[in-house]
C-alpha cells in the first residue's frame, strides 16, 4: 500500500536538475546490489526452467493452459470489479458527505486489509458451510430441519473466491482514491460544484475520471496480491496458474517445467506492472500546483446520514467483523479449554523475530534504492528501481525456489571451505540462520519499502538537497539531518506494511524457515492442512490481531497533511 | 531515531535463540507434524534422543537437494508411496542397512533397494451416507451415471488421488481410465478440493452422498474430543472398502528414509527402528488409525470394524510408474474445471 502512496506523488521531473555529483556512486552501487539480489532468484529460476525438455508444453497447451488462463483471467477480471465498485464507493461515500459516525467509518474500512486472504477463505467456509451457523440459523428460520432439504450454493466456486479476494483486498483501491478526491481533486470538484453540477454529475463526470490513475494503481495491487494467493484459492478449488505450477511441480516431479510456467507467468505480471506505470504516467494531470484544499464534504442529515453509515459498514462487517467475532469465538473456546501453548509463544516470538529483521533489511534496501535515484537521477538509477521492486509481482512460492538454489549451493561451498581451513564445517550457515527466509522476504516486498520512500522523497521539494549540500553537507549528512528527519512518516509506513505482509507470508516460509522453527501461519497451515483447526484460531487471530495496529497507524499517517 | 534503534533492539532480543538444546536427531517431514508428535514423543522417552523436526509441505526434496552435503536432515519422511520414491530417485537417500527394520516390513511395502520403507498404510476408501445403505462399491462404480451430482473428492491433482488414479490407469490402460475419470468428473457434486474431512462433512451437510477419502480420518473424526463437532461428521457416514473388479482395494503409504548425509546415521536407524517396532506400529493404529505395516500389530477397533482390507496385489512400483501419466489424463479430462 505504501507503493500506492508512492503512486500517488506526480513523478518526480526527470533531468530537471543536474545530478548532485560526489557520493553519488557509492549509492547507485548499493542500489545495483540491492537489485542484483532481486534478480538472482529469477536468474536461478530461468536456469532451472532451462534444465528440462519443453515437452511439458504440448501438454499444458492442449489440457492445462486454456482453462487455468481462463479460470486466472475471470478471477482477475471479478476481483478487479469488485475491489473498483467498493473501494472507488465507499472512498467516494466517505470523502464527499458528512454523517454519523463518518470519521470512524473513515479507518475502519482499511480493517479488512489485516485479514489475510487464506484466513478469510477458511473462515467463510466454516460460516457458510450447510453445518455453520449461518445456514443452520436459516434452516430454523425457515422451518427445515436437514441440509437435506435446504441449502445455499456452495461458496468453494470462482464467484466465492472473487466476493471473499474482493472482501480483504478493496482497501487496495479505497485508500489512494480517497487520498485523491480529499486532497488533489478537491479544487476541481469545488469548481465543479460552484458551476451547478449536481452530485451525481461531479461524480461521473469529474471525480470518476480524475481518480481513474489512482484506482489503476490500487487494483493493479490488488491483483498482483490475486495472483499470488495460493491459500484461498486451494481452499476455494479455483484452478489458477499458480495451482498449474503446483501440479506440475509436485505431483509430475517437473521442477524445471514448474519453472518454466512460474516463468510464462512473471511474464504476465509485468504486464500487469506496466499497466500499472502507464496509469501512473498519465497521472500528471492530476498533480496541481495550487494550494491543497480538503474537499468540503456534503452534509446527509436524518435517516440518510444513517444510511451512509450503514452502508459503509457492511464491507467492515464482512470483511473484518464476521472473521474476528468467528476467530474470537473459536480461539475463545480453545484458551478456556486449554489455554494458550507453550509452542505457541515461541511460534509468536519466531514470528515477530522474522517479521522485525525482514522489515529492517527490507526498509534499508529500499533506501539505498531510492536515495540513488534521488542523487542520480537518470535511466540506469530508475531501471535499478524497478529490478527492485520485480518481486512483489513473484508468488511466494516461485522466490522461495529462486532463492533455495543460489543460498543453498553458497551454503554448501562456505561449508566445504571452512572444513577444509579450520576442520569444522558451518553446515547451513544461510538456510540454518534464517537468512535465505530474510533474503525471500526482501525479495519479496522490497517493492513496498521502495515504494514508499519514493513517495515521501517526492514530497521533499529537491531546492532542500541543494541547500543543504551548498552548506557543505556531502550525501551522507543530508540524508541524516535532511532526509530521514522529513521520511519518517513515509518510513514508518512502509515499515508497517513490510512487516504485516511479512507476518502473513506464507508459501516462501514454508519452504525456506529453518529446522525447528514453525510462526503462526506455518501453524496455522499445518493444521488446516489435516483438516483440524484446534490451536490454529488462535494462530489466525493473533495474525490478524498484530495487523490491526499498523492498519489503524496506516491511516492516521494517511490523513496527516503531506508536506511542502 | 531512538524509534528505529528501539526497535532494533527488540528485533534482537526476539531473535536471540531461546535454549540451544543439542539437536540429536533431525527430522524434515512432508507429513503433518501433529500427526507424528506422538511416535516422536515416545521415541524421546525409550531412548533420550530428542528429534528437532521441519515440516515441509511442498519442496522436501528441493530443500534436501539444495542443501546437499551441508544439509542436517537425518530422517526424511513423508506421505505417498511416488514421494518416496522422488527421494530416492533424486539420490537423497542411503540404503537402510538394518535387520530389524528390513524383517519388519514386507518386501512389498519398501524399496527394492531399501532406500525407503513405508511405516503405516492408509486405504483409500468411499464414505457413505449412512441413511444410503451401500454395503459395498467398486472403484469402477464409482463412474456410474447413477452418482450423477453426489460425489465428494478433493483435488484431482492431490497425491491420493493421483496415487488411486495411477492404480486405475495400471489395471485398465490409459483409454478405459480416461473415460472413468470424466464419468467421475460428471458425478461430482462441487468442485474437487478441500480435505478428505470435508467429504464427510459435506455429507452430513447434505452436499454429497459418497465421498472418496482416506480410511485413517474416520478414526480422528470420531474420537475428536478437541473439536467435537467433527464426531458428528464421522457418525454420519459408513465406509465402504472398495476393490478394483479385478483385485483389492488401493492401499497407499507413509514412509520414511535416511538421507544420504545424515551427520546422525545411527540415531536415524534407531528412530527407523522404533517406527517399525511392535510398540509404535501398535500406536500407528490406534493413535492415528493408520494399517500398520508389520505383521500381526492390531488395529484399532475402529478400523477393524470397516471390515477385512484385502490390499490391492498390485505392486507399489507399478503405482509410482502411472502416476505421471494418470496426473496428466486428470489435466485431459478437466478433472478441476
Amino acid at each position: 500500500m505504501a507503493a500506492i502512496d508512492a503512486n500517488l506523488a506526480p513523478p518526480p521531473p526527470r533531468r530537471q536538475t543536474r545530478p548532485l555529483s560526489g557520493g553519488g556512486f557509492a549509492w547507485v552501487l548499493a542500489s545495483a546490489l540491492v537489485a542484483a539480489l532481486v534478480i538472482a532468484p529469477v536468474l536461478a529460476l530461468i536456469w532451472q526452467a532451462a534444465q528440462g525438455s519443453t515437452g511439458l508444453w504440448s501438454h499444458l497447451w492442449a489440457h492445462v493452459l486454456a482453462p487455468a488462463l481462463g479460470q486466472t483471467a475471470l478471477l482477475l477480471a471479478g476481483v478487479g470489479l469488485v475491489v473498483t465498485v467498493l473501494g472507488t464507493g465507499l472512498a467516494w461515500l466517505v470523502a464527499a458527505h458528512d454523517f454519523p459516525g463518518r470519521r470512524w467509518l473513515d479507518w475502519a474500512l482499511l480493517l479488512p486489509l489485516a485479514v489475510p486472504s487464506y484466513i478469510i477463505a477458511f473462515v467463510y467456509l466454516e460460516l457458510s458451510h450447510p453445518l455453520g451457523p449461518l445456514q443452520e440459523g436459516l434452516r430454523a428460520m425457515l422451518g427445515y430441519s436437514s441440509p437435506r432439504e435446504f441449502r445455499l450454493p456452495d461458496i468453494r466456486s470462482l464467484a466465492g473466491a472473487i466476493f471473499l479476494l474482493g472482501l480483504v483486498l478493496y482497501p487496495y483501491v479505497y485508500l489512494p482514491v480517497r487520498a485523491m478526491f480529499a486532497m488533489q481533486a478537491a479544487g476541481l470538484l469545488e469548481a465543479g460544484r460552484m458551476l451547478g453540477c449536481t452530485r451525481a454529475r461531479l461524480f461521473t463526470r469529474l471525480a470518476l475520471p480524475l481518480a481513474r490513475p489512482a484506482i489503476a494503481v490500487g487494483a493493479s495491487l490488488a491483483l498482483m496480491e490475486t495472483l499470488n494467493d495460493i491459500g484461498a484459492a486451494e481452499f476455494l478449488g479455483v484452478r489458477t496458474l499458480t495451482v498449474s505450477i503446483y501440479a506440475t511441480w509436485v505431483t509430475r516431479s517437473d521442477l524445471p517445467g514448474a519453472a518454466q510456467i512460474a516463468l510464462v507467468m512473471l511474464v504476465v505480471v509485468a504486464g500487469l506492472v506496466a499497466c500499472e506505470r502507464l496509469a501512473r504516467r498519465q497521472q500528471r494531470f492530476a498533480g496541481g500546483a495550487q494550494r491543497i484544499r480538503p474537499l468540503e464534504p456534503v452534509r446527509l442529515a436524518g435517516l440518510a446520514g444513517w444510511g451512509a453509515l450503514g452502508l459503509g459498514l457492511v464491507p467492515v462487517a464482512l470483511g473484518f467483523g464476521a472473521p474476528l467475532i468467528w476467530l474470537l469465538s473459536e480461539a475463545g473456546s480453545r484458551i478456556a479449554s486449554a489455554g494458550i501453548s507453550a509452542q505457541l509463544w515461541a511460534e509468536l516470538r519466531a514470528t515477530l523475530c522474522l517479521a522485525g529483521s525482514a522489515t529492517l533489511a527490507v526498509l534499508i534496501g529500499g533506501m539505498a534504492v531510492s536515495f540513488a535515484a534521488r542523487l542520480v537521477p537518470g535511466r540506469l538509477t530508475e531501471t535499478l528501481g524497478r529490478l527492485a521492486s520485480l518481486g512483489y509481482a513473484m508468488p511466494g512460492t516461485v522466490v522461495a525456489l529462486g532463492v533455495l538454489v543460489p543460498t543453498g549451493a553458497l551454503d554448501r561451498w562456505i561449508d566445504r571451505g571452512t572444513e577444509a581451513a579450520f576442520g569444522q564445517g558451518t553446515g547451513l550457515l544461510l538456510i540454518g540462520s534464517g537468512v535465505a527466509l530474510g533474503y525471500a522476504y526482501l525479495v519479496r516486498f522490497l517493492a513496498i519499502s521502495v515504494g514508499g520512500v519514493e513517495s515521501g522523497l517526492a514530497q521533499i521539494p529537491r531546492a532542500l538537497d541543494h541547500a543543504a549540500r551548498s552548506l557543505g553537507h556531502g550525501p551522507g549528512a543530508s540524508l541524516r539531518r535532511l532526509h530521514l528527519p522529513l521520511l519518517r512518516p513515509a518510513l514508518i509506513a512502509a515499515a508497517l506494511l513490510v512487516f504485516v505482509d511479512t507476518m502473513k507470508e506464507l508459501s516462501a516460509t514454508l519452504l525456506l524457515r529453518p529446522l525447528g522453527v514453525e510462526t503462526l501461519a506455518t501453524h496455522l497451515y499445518g493444521e488446516a492442512a489435516r483438516g483440524s483447526y484446534e490451536d490454529g484460531a488462535i494462530a489466525a487471530l493473533a495474525i490478524v490481531a498484530a495487523g490491526i495496529g499498523p492498519v489503524i497507524a496506516l491511516s492516521r499517517i494517511g490523513r496527516a497533511k503531506p508536506g511542502g | 531515531m531512538t524509534l528505529s534503534l528501539r526497535a532494533l533492539l527488540a528485533t534482537t532480543l526476539l531473535c536471540a535463540p531461546a535454549t540451544l538444546s543439542a539437536a540429536e536427531l533431525n527430522l524434515y517431514t512432508s507429513r503433518e507434524p501433529k500427526l507424528v508428535e506422538p511416535l516422536l514423543a515416545a521415541f524421546t522417552a525409550e531412548t533420550g534422543i530428542t528429534v528437532t523436526t521441519v515440516f515441509l509441505k511442498d519442496g522436501l526434496a528441493e530443500r534436501v537437494a539444495a542443501e546437499g552435503a551441508a544439509s542436517p536432515a537425518d530422517v526424511l519422511m513423508a506421505v505417498d508411496v511416488g514421494n518416496m520414491a522422488d527421494l530416492a530417485d533424486k539420490g537423497l537417500t542411503q540404503a537402510i542397512d538394518s535387520e530389524a527394520v528390513l524383517a519388519a516390513v514386507p518386501a512389498a511395502l519398501r524399496d527394492p533397494a531399501n532406500q525407503w520403507v513405508a511405516l503405516s498404510m492408509r486405504a483409500r476408501v468411499v464414505y457413505a451416507a449412512k441413511d444410503l445403505g451401500l454395503s459395498a462399491i467398486t472403484y469402477e462404480d464409482l463412474a456410474d451415471p447413477k452418482w450423477a451430482g453426489k460425489i465428494c473428492i478433493r483435488s484431482g491433482q492431490h497425491p491420493y488421488n493421483t496415487g488411486l488414479f495411477a492404480a486405475y490407469l495400471a489395471h485398465h490402460g490409459a483409454e478405459a481410465t480416461e473415460t472413468w475419470l470424466a464419468g467421475l468428473k460428471a458425478n461430482l457434486a462441487r468442485k474437487p478440493g478441500g480435505g478428505d474431512r470435508d467429504g464427510a462433512k459435506d455429507i452430513l451437510g447434505g452436499i454429497c452422498d459418497i465421498a472418496v477419502a482416506n480410511s485413517y480420518y474416520v478414526g480422528l473424526m470420531r474420537t475428536n474430543e478437541k473439536e467435537p463437532e467433527q464426531k458428528a461428521w464421522g457418525e454420519a457416514i459408513t465406509v465402504l472398502l472398495p476393490t478394483f473388479k479385478d483385485g483389492g482395494t488401493h492401499v497407499n503409504i507413509s514412509g520414511a528414509a535416511i538421507a544420504k548425509h545424515a551427520p546422525h546415521k545411527a540415531e536415524a536407524v534407531q528412530l527407523l527402528e522404533y517406527l517399525t517396532s511392535e510398540p509404535a506400529q501398535k500406536l500407528y493404529a490406534e493413535a492415528n488409525f493408520e494399517y500398520p505395516v508389520r505383521a500381526g500389530a492390531a488395529l484399532a477397533p475402529i478400523v477393524a470394524s470397516f471390515g477385512p482390507l484385502a490390499v490391492d496385489p498390485l505392486p507399489l512400483t507399478e503405482v509410482v510408474k502411472a502416476r505421471k501419466a494418470a496426473s496428466e489424463l486428470v489435466d485431459k479430462v478437466g478433472f478441476e474445471n
